[in-house]
């Protein structure tokens, strides 16, 4: 058989389908909506740890990704408000947003959100279609053309003596002025994993490792405490089924398996297992960001290989490769695989001999 | 009794919404003025007509004789005279009309003769008990229609007889009615069954929402092995979750076996008959009679007092919908079978046919109409919850692209259209239809290649005969004058080397 004539086929309009009168399941709408809540705690304590930044940023990326994503629907001709009430630009502005940097420059997320939403996206065909996860493109591309804008990480308010307030922060973004006697290099720090990463390389781990607050029982440094927030709602996220957990199970477990196996080898030349878990963005990717349905693996054996290989990867650009940390392009890496991963850990189907389950 | 039970992957939990029309007892609905009696009411092909308009026919009279192996005859449904033989509309998912023989009713509803009735299926061979069966015209009643005979005579022997009285789909009780208001008539007819088959045990099973029914079943189960003689029969209960009552759903849950992918029940030893199925079969083989009613549910939020008729085969829906519609009741949609495998009415003119199990009627105000399909977001809820462990999603990809060479190798045709896929989808996409289509797809082009392989035989037997008959032409040509054509022969044997 070999007729693949295109089908000259739309069924009907869904009043006459399938299953009329049952529709208790969730709409696309909803499943965003809650990703959205889910994202809420660890936005929440990420700004009162880290300051206005962060609200800054994550409004300048909602707002210009929604422009785009307008604008690419009107252009190609697609009913507009029904799919920006989808609230998937939503969940893909607000992942770009946590992975740039708060206090850079107002053109960094502006940059990000055109090439997550009109290249990633709507390029590829537009929700559904895309095979990058819109997020990480975006911040991959702003990562690699604008290295220096993307290392002005906030210090936590915590350890400023004056934090900026709502309106510097804002020129700060959008003018590059600070407040008179400020420097730049004063409101700004390096990452657990920055840190990790120069001061390791350096050939002083161990001292680097026990310098970390997040050894001294999570105090003071913050970004675990964002962690913790995220973890929270990534939890809540499979509590609800929006998500299943082979994805941050195995993302984590491969991430967490590299990490604590090196650690156990040689601790002072490997950080902590937790370090790894808490430190960086492998929270947020494991529970947001990997779950992507669009660009992620689809069957359950193939969500196990997705996520285990994202972490594996992880792990491998942060400790041997050239960036602080990796979840970015090891989701973009793996993503790549996915076709592949569905093809060959299709489930066996019903009556097709061999055991089931 | 707690059995082992197996289970099967996938499925949904839904609302039943049986109580609606189970509480009432089944009463017969009227005998209507005309009877449209489909041709096609079965799997296979449609039936022959015996009769011509204007002859008078007596209930329960064949009037149109199976035209092949996979085929069922028709019987009058009441007494009366035939007015027309033509195309009507029909209860199916295409809306094609098809051939129906039309009895105007006498009103008398006079039987013919039942000629079957005096002999005793307990001593009649196994043989003559399915051309019984098949001459009764009994099909699937569970919805699928196919004719019983066939199934009843498996190519290989069977060691389980399984009777369905799962009833999965929300809405439909007419099963559960039956087994309530006639345990004996499904458990003698299953006692005969297990002799007609050969099969070792019976499991009658019931989804454990329905407890009434399972309960009148056990009941009436041990009057029946009394008077019918000791076998292995039992009710089980399995967990209510659709698709339950998946006839390969359903053999997995109680025996373990998986039927083989485009494989029949009798692959793995089993038989699986629906419960209304069987009482036909009781009717047929004790009484006599032939399908020519069947209980139907009458039920959705459009009709005044949902409940479960007795319906004469034949009855225009349009009837059954003047007297059971709520006055209300406006812009309201008619649902053949259950809400997730059935389909929607398009002709109200059509008739009850012998698999219409349940109308499901609806008002819909405009809020609750469902929304415009979104795009796939590829998030893997049909996976999930397939029962038959497809990947719902690339199959809709390829059907939707016209792959149709790659939705086969999904397994497309092991889709048993239960609908689970589209019920949990959040980009509320029809997944169903697009399968429906993609599988005919794929059988017209069967169809295409298979003419074209005929012509190209027929073509190549044409050749051949002209070849054939230039040769004998030749030949007598050569017996009037030998030399000439001796030579032109041995030249053409030497061209052809």
């Amino acid at each position: 058989m070999s007729d693949t004539r295109p089908l000259r086929f739309m069924p009907r309009d869904s009043k006459g389908s399938a299953s009329p009168a049952l529709s208790a399941t969730p709409s696309v709408t909803r499943v965003m909506a809650t990703v959205v809540l889910a994202l809420l705690p660890g936005i929440a304590v990420y700004v009162w740890l880290f300051g206005w930044g962060v609200l800054v940023s994550l409004g300048i990326t909602v707002a210009a990704a929604y422009a785009f994503e307008a604008a690419m629907l009107r252009i190609r001709g697609r009913p507009v408000w029904p799919f920006l009430k989808d609230l998937s630009v939503l969940v893909t502005a607000l992942l770009l947003g946590l992975a740039l940097p708060p206090l850079a420059p107002w053109w960094i997320p502006v940059v990000g959100a055109f090439f997550a939403v009109v290249v990633a996206k709507h390029l590829y065909g537009g929700l559904g279609q895309n095979s990058f996860n819109p997020a990480m493109a975006g911040y991959a591309v702003v990562l690699v053309s604008f290295p220096l804008h993307l290392s002005r990480w906030p210090a936590p308010a915590s350890l400023m003596d004056a934090p900026l307030g709502f309106l510097e922060t804002l020129r700060l973004t959008f003018l590059g002025q600070l407040p008179d006697g400020l420097r730049l290099d004063a409101i700004t720090s390096a990452t657990v994993l920055d840190r990790l990463r120069t001061e390791g390389l350096a050939g002083d781990a161990g001292a680097a490792l026990s310098a970390l607050p997040f050894l001294e029982a999570f105090a003071g440094h913050g970004v675990e405490w964002v962690n913790l927030a995220f973890l929270l709602g990534g939890l809540w996220l499979l509590y609800r089924r929006i998500i299943s957990w082979h994805i941050p199970v195995a993302l984590l477990g491969g991430l967490g398996i590299m990490a604590g196996g090196l650690h156990l080898a040689d601790a002072g030349q490997y950080a902590h297992p937790l370090t790894h878990l808490f430190g960086g963005a492998a929270i947020l990717g494991a529970f947001f960001i990997a779950t992507d349905p669009v660009t992620a693996a689809a069957t359950p054996r193939g969500k196990l290989i997705y996520g285990a290989a994202i972490g594996a990867l992880i792990y491998g650009i942060r400790v041997f490769g050239g960036y602080p940390d990796g979840v970015a392009f090891a989701v973009l890496l793996v993503g790549l695989t996915v076709p592949l991963l569905d093809r060959y850990t299709r489930p066996r189907t019903f009556g097709t001999g061999g055991r089931l389950r | 009794m707690k059995r082992r039970l197996w289970s099967f992957p996938g499925g949904v939990r839904l609302a039943g919404f049986k109580e609606l029309s189970n509480r009432e007892a089944v009463v017969p609905f009227p005998v209507p003025s005309t009877i449209v009696l489909p041709l096609g009411q079965h799997a296979g092909q449609p039936a022959e007509p015996l009769v011509e308009v204007g002859e008078r026919v007596l209930c329960g009279q064949l009037i149109a004789r199976p035209a092949a192996l996979v085929s069922a005859p028709v019987h009058a449904s009441t007494s009366g005279t035939v007015v027309a033989i033509e195309e009507r509309p029909v209860v199916h998912r295409s809306g094609i009309p098809q051939r129906c023989i039309i009895i105007e009713s006498d009103g008398l509803d006079e039987w013919g003769p039942m000629d079957t009735a005096g002999e005793d299926p307990w001593r009649t061979p196994a043989k003559q008990l399915v051309e019984r069966i098949r001459d009764a015209g009994i099909v699937g009643m569970g919805g699928a229609v196919f004719p019983s005979a066939v199934k009843l005579a498996p190519a290989k022997p069977v060691d389980t007889l399984i009777i369905n009285g799962v009833e999965c789909e929300p809405y439909i009780t007419c099963d559960d009615l039956l087994m309530r208001s006639r345990p004996e008539a499904v458990l003698r007819g299953a006692r005969l069954l297990l002799e007609l088959t050969g099969a070792r045990r019976c499991r009658v099973a019931v989804e454990d929402n329905k407890p009434e029914a399972a309960r009148a079943l056990e009941q009436a189960l041990a009057e029946v092995l009394r008077q019918d003689g000791a076998a292995d029969m039992e009710v089980v209960q399995v967990p209510t979750r659709f698709p339950a009552g998946g006839e390969k759903q359903l053999i997995r849950v109680l025996t373990g076996r998986e039927v083989p992918s485009g494989g029949l029940p009798f692959q793995v030893g089993v038989v699986c008959v629906n419960v209304g199925t069987v009482a036909a079969i009781h009717d047929a083989l004790f009484q006599g009679r032939p399908l020519i009613s069947r209980i139907v549910t009458v039920t959705g939020d459009a009709v005044s007092a949902p409940r479960n008729y007795e319906m004469r085969l034949g009855t225009p829906i349009r009837e059954v919908l003047d007297r059971v519609l709520r006055d209300d009741a406006r812009d309201m949609r008619v649902h053949i079978g259950g809400p997730m495998m059935g389909f929607e009415l398009l002709d109200t003119r059509a008739p009850v046919a012998k698999g219409t199990n349940c109308l499901l009627v609806r008002a819909q105000p405009a809020e609750t109409r469902p929304a415009e399909a979104m795009p796939c977001i590829r998030c893997g809820a049909c996976v999930d919850v397939c029962p038959v462990r497809l990947m719902p999603q690339q199959l809709y990809w390829h059907a939707r692209a016209g792959e149709l060479d790659k939705a086969r190798e999904h397994h497309l045709f092991d889709c048993i259209e239960c609908g689970c896929c589209a019920h949990v989808c959040p980009s509320r996409i029809p997944l169903v239809q697009y399968y429906q289509f993609a599988k005919h797809e794929v059988r017209a082009a069967e169809r295409r290649a298979h003419k074209a392989e005929l012509a190209r035989a027929r073509n190549e037997q044409r050749q051949a005969r002209i070849e054939r008959q230039k040769a004998e032409k030749a030949k007598r040509r050569g017996r009037g004058k030998p030399k000439r054509d001796e030579g032109a022969d041995a030249g053409g044997d030497e061209a052809a080397a």
